[in-house]
């Protein structure tokens, strides 16, 4: 694995992968040429970064005129806010391929620098929207057709538990019995147990005869999706797709009231604290656009490197990247 | 000792798990898009040799052990224990019996060993590679016979028995990979 000097500047996909990729980019941007949906770039220097407490800015600092200290800017880790900035204005359909940087994700499919497609769909509910992503797959993949099924299905066929319904005690006892160590199942949240469970237990077993979308997650793992609150208890309109066990896209039906998302990022900015990370400036430009009115609309983000992963059969994002940062 | 975060953990580093000192072999990133991120985190322990697999939070942290390699020099066994000598300082360290475990049998004095401390107790002895050893009882040595590849238990001069081509004689200096704990070759004295 440690590379040699006389290889490292080699790139890490083989050039038949690199070509396979190119090709799966224009395949996209004619999947969405051919349905009216309008291609639109975002910066990825903004003013305000993420508040989500698992997910970490690269910050850097530029020199603007007028200014006389250097302004903070952060790297997005996805183009979302500024894409319902567009969607606020009135922009309508729109899908993005771009950048995204996350500061401390570096593995086997993970790098700090990576590539997603994003799009938005207005008057979309999460299952039109999982229908197009079905189409897509279709289109790129030759699949037939994805498989759905319900968080709490998962875990009940997979864990052998139902995540909504659980109690704290009884969590942890199934944490054990699944192999976690006894001292992390003690001192482990409830969202904390879950998301391993789902990592390690379920979701290796999900999308391996055909993809999956996994859907209707717990209320505490909303995010910016919406909350079905005729559900009881209560779930998030989000659902996530996976193939092979890999994650490969994350849906929305997205939360529209701005008074509801700044109380999110309150909380957020609580957890980080709590976790005694800084706490993150908000996006008062996003808050005041949903205050304008954000049509109503479902969003997915999907991980292009991993798509290609699974295109080309590799096991790793560095088999597919032309140069992961570790030899950037 | 110093704490070391997960962001640290990488395959060599000597870790504190329940009281005991881990050699970390692998560690997995694992992270749900939204979600709390992961460190899979395989570890051998370096008392029993046994491998453990253990999750953390990304950004916990965990004691690092106090666990050096040095080169040591075997000088002799009063039975209990092994002596050896650091070259360098002529300092003088006693390893038991656990922690010789199968080395001892290929020791017979002067061998440089890679001996594993843990708070500068020894803790594991790795005897070179390849030893030289002279055979001390063994069947006669079958003559020309070189090539129907038989073998015959041999007892070495520190007491290890090992299977032997059917041509060596009593009184001759075989090599032995002590990997494999088989023998090697002939030694031309």
């Amino acid at each position: 694995m440690a590379p040699t000097a006389s290889s490292d500047w080699r790139p890490g996909a083989s050039l038949e992968t690199l070509k396979l990729r190119a090709g799966t980019l224009d395949r996209v941007r004619a999947f969405f040429s051919d349905r009216r949906v309008m291609e639109v770039e975002t910066p990825l220097l903004a003013a305000a970064g993420v508040t989500d407490p698992h997910l970490e800015n690269l910050r850097t600092e530029c020199r603007l005129p007028g200014r006389a200290a250097p302004v903070p800017l952060y790297l997005q880790t996805s183009p979302e806010y500024a894409m319902k900035r567009l969607l606020a204005a009135g922009a309508g359909p729109i899908y993005q391929i771009t950048r995204a940087f996350r500061d401390g994700e570096a593995g086997r499919l993970h790098n700090p620098e990576f590539t997603l497609l994003e799009w938005y769909r207005p008057g979309f509910d999460m299952h039109d929207l999982m229908a197009e992503v079905e189409d897509l797959l279709a289109w790129l993949l030759g699949t037939d057709f994805c498989d759905r099924t319900t968080y709490a299905a998962a875990f009940v066929k997979h864990a052998g538990f139902d995540p909504l319904l659980i109690s704290d005690d009884e969590l942890r006892e199934s944490m054990r019995q699944l192999g976690l160590n006894a001292s992390a199942a003690e001192r482990w949240g409830r969202d904390d147990c879950l998301d391993w469970a789902l990592s390690e237990i379920v979701a290796p077993r999900l999308g391996v005869e055909r993809p999956l979308f996994l859907c209707h997650f717990p209320a505490g793992q909303s995010s910016l999706a919406r909350i079905i609150s005729d559900e009881n208890p209560p779930v998030a309109a989000r659902f996530e797709l996976f193939i092979n066990g890999i994650e490969i896209a994350n849906g929305f039906e997205e939360l529209c009231d701005a008074g509801e998302l700044r109380l999110r990022f309150e909380a957020d900015n609580r957890a980080r604290r709590a976790r005694g990370l800084e706490a993150a400036p908000i996006d008062e430009r996003l808050l005041a656009a949903l205050e304008h009115g954000l049509p109503a609309c479902a969003g997915v983000a999907l991980g292009f490197d991993r798509l290609v992963m699974v295109a080309a059969r590799c096991g790793r994002l560095d088999e597919v990247m032309a140069f992961d940062t570790s030899h950037a | 000792m110093a704490t070391y975060s997960t962001n640290e953990f990488k395959a060599g580093l000597k870790l504190m798990i329940d009281g005991d000192p881990y050699n970390v072999l692998e560690n997995e990133y694992v992270k749900p898009g939204k979600g709390q991120a992961f460190n899979r985190v395989k570890l051998r322990n370096l008392k029993t040799g046994r491998v453990l697999e253990r999750t953390f939070k990304s950004g916990d942290t965990c004691e690092g052990a106090d666990v050096v390699d040095v080169e040591l020099q075997f000088l002799y066994s009063d039975g209990e224990f092994w002596h050896f000598m650091n070259p360098q300082n002529y300092e003088q360290i006693a390893a038991g019996r656990t922690a010789m475990a199968d080395a001892a049998q290929w020791l017979k004095g002067e061998e440089i060993c890679v001996v594993t401390l843990w708070n500068g107790v020894p803790l594991t002895v790795q005897p070179p590679a390849f030893v030289n050893l002279k055979i001390v009882e063994t069947d006669p040595g079958v003559r020309g016979d070189t090539v129907t590849g038989g073998s015959k238990p041999a007892k070495l001069e520190t007491g290890a028995i090992v299977k032997v081509p059917l041509f060596i004689n009593n009184n001759e200096v075989i090599r032995i990979d002590t990997r494999t704990g088989l023998y090697s070759s002939r030694v031309k004295e």
